[in-house]
């Protein structure tokens, strides 16, 4: 077997699946000649984009958030807790990020991905300094009681952008975060106000059942390849093509986070703003998306 | 604008770097690393046999890890071993060695702010030592936005954690002395040594910010590439003259 020549002739000898498989850099080099991806997309759209919010009912919120084929489930659980000393009106929120072998072959029990420590710090670092959430709502009683949100961010498909899904199952979880009510019962504990049954019991936070949710971060994935930029790349286009460059923005346009960890090409100021651009387009088309689901809820 | 910093320094102004190499007898290559009060130790063993399990065997495949000064190893101390790991491989020439492993061990001997920087700053001098072919080295500054909009360069871990808004931690190429005539390594109009190899922010700015910083990152990065040019030179001849 003779090695290929430069101008790809083996192309008409082998069929198109093992060309792919062979010399995936020269199939996607070939598209990206046309302008176009092998899904038929053009070079700055995203995939297809849904969300589905009260996925899992058992939770106080909860959201499924489909990117293409990559699908996470975001759930939040409400838990009463004291509130540190030094922020004693302050709530707290965990989040943890699951990527469980279900979501890819590469995952496999017991051996953690290494993706997914680096996700988790990533939103939790993203949620927390984009100031989406006051946590001075999660208070209850100053200094005695305040809520914990736990928010866990399950991967149930890797295929490509796993920090923008995961992102936006948590925006849309919070979106739809029920908070329960609670009452203060005779020994000055915070219960849930279902479990004691007694509806002459003043509810502490009747009014306030939803947080409001200031300045939410929506991110865009892009791929670098030589001149091209590539939104919103597969898990595929993720291995083959190294650099990667992640821009988080609000709804304000400030950028919230622009992560470009290392790869073969370097970024110059021109294809920077080219990313942000293309992000800022998408975040349009996210808040549009949120809104129709959180809209699409209520008439229910 | 007058910006009154903590030690006295000014907006552009880097603190007092120190570098030394091959300070480990046991491994490959080895350097320490210290910006004013941080300091980091960087040790390179290989290359190895063999690579691990889901990586290329045509390419050599490059190992970090990332040891804090106290405490359990957690999510950052993995965050700060992928971004590592990823700016090393582009700054060294994979196809020289393909199917070896290179481990970088990095051990945090103080963090004073502006640690991720320091440490792939270290790192580098460590692969300088150990003798891996890499293209460029990669210069890694740390640029802070503050409330009112002015940046400053090289935070300590007070400036970083409580005064100022927003930081980026930036790598650059270092600088390129070439004996090409001026216009003809440049790409896209731009010097290489402008291109981003690594872009880390944490906290909220605005775009223009951002290319603030960038501006200031690249100013300082020359200042560190001239640094560590007449470093390792100076160390090659001392070395000469030992053998």
């Amino acid at each position: 077997m003779g090695l290929p020549n430069a101008s790809g002739d083996l192309s008409t000898e082998v069929e198109v699946d093992a060309f792919r498989r062979l010399f995936p850099l020269r199939f996607y080099e070939k598209h990206l000649l046309e302008s176009i991806r092998p899904d038929a997309r053009p070079l700055g759209r995203a995939r297809e984009t849904t969300i589905a919010l009260g996925a899992v009912a058992s939770a106080n919120g909860s959201a499924l958030a489909k990117i293409g084929s990559t699908t996470m489930l975001a759930a939040i659980k409400m838990e009463v807790m004291t509130p540190s000393l030094e922020t004693p009106d302050e709530g707290c929120i965990a989040i943890d990020f699951h990527m469980p072998p279900i979501c890819s072959p590469i995952v496999r029990p017991g051996r953690p991905a290494e993706a997914a420590p680096v996700v988790a710090k990533q939103l939790s670092d993203t949620i927390l300094s984009s100031g989406m959430i006051n946590l001075k709502e999660l208070s209850l009683v100053s200094g005695k009681a305040a809520w914990m949100a736990y928010l866990d961010i399950y991967c149930l498909d890797a295929d490509g952008a796993l920090f923008d899904t995961a992102l936006l199952s948590a925006v849309a979880a919070f979106s739809h975060l029920e908070i329960p009510v609670v009452s203060l019962n005779d020994d000055g504990k915070i219960v849930l106000s279902e479990e004691q049954g007694l509806s002459d019991r003043e509810p502490v936070n009747k009014e306030k059942r939803k947080i409001n949710l200031s300045s939410v971060p929506f991110s865009l994935t892009c791929v670098l390849h030589k001149n091209y930029i590539l939104a919103d790349p597969t898990a595929e286009e993720e291995s083959i093509m190294d650099t990667i460059v992640t821009v988080v923005l609000d709804s304000s346009s400030q950028l919230v986070s622009l992560q470009k960890p290392g790869g073969t090409v370097l970024a110059y100021t021109s294809a920077i703003q080219d990313c942000i651009a293309l992000t800022r387009q998408r975040v349009k088309e996210l808040q549009k998306i949120l809104e129709e689901a959180i809209s699409g809820m209520e008439v229910d | 604008m007058e910006v009154d910093r903590e030690d006295g320094r000014s907006q552009n102004q880097l603190r007092p770097l120190a570098c030394s190499r091959n300070i480990l007898h046991r491994a490959h290559g080895s350097a320490s690393w210290s910006q004013g009060d941080t300091k980091v130790l960087a040790a390179v063993y290989g290359p190895k046999a063999g690579t691990k399990k889901n990586e290329n065997p045509e390419k050599a495949c490059i190992e970090v890890i990332w040891k804090p000064k106290t405490g359990q190893i957690g999510k950052p101390e993995k965050e700060y071993e992928m971004i590592l790991k990823r700016t090393l491989e582009s700054v060294c020439i994979l196809t020289v060695n393909p199917n070896t492993t290179t481990s970088i061990i990095v051990q945090v001997v103080n963090d004073d702010g502006a640690l991720l920087p320091s440490a792939i700053n270290a790192a580098c001098m460590a692969l300088v030592d150990a003798g891996i072919p890499m293209k460029h080295l990669a210069v890694a500054v740390c640029c802070c936005v503050a409330k009112s909009g002015y940046v400053i360069l090289d935070p300590t871990k007070l400036e970083e954690q409580q005064k100022m808004k927003a930081f980026a931690y930036l790598v650059f190429p270092n600088s390129v002395h070439s004996v090409l005539p001026e216009g003809s390594l440049r790409v896209e109009g731009e010097p290489i040594e402008n291109g981003i190899i690594t872009s880390v922010t944490h906290g909220i700015m605005s775009v223009d910010d951002y290319f603030y910083c960038l501006e200031r990152g690249r100013a300082a990065s020359v200042k560190l590439s001239d640094f560590l040019r007449r470093n390792l030179q100076q160390q090659s001849t001392d070395s000469s003259k030992a053998g």
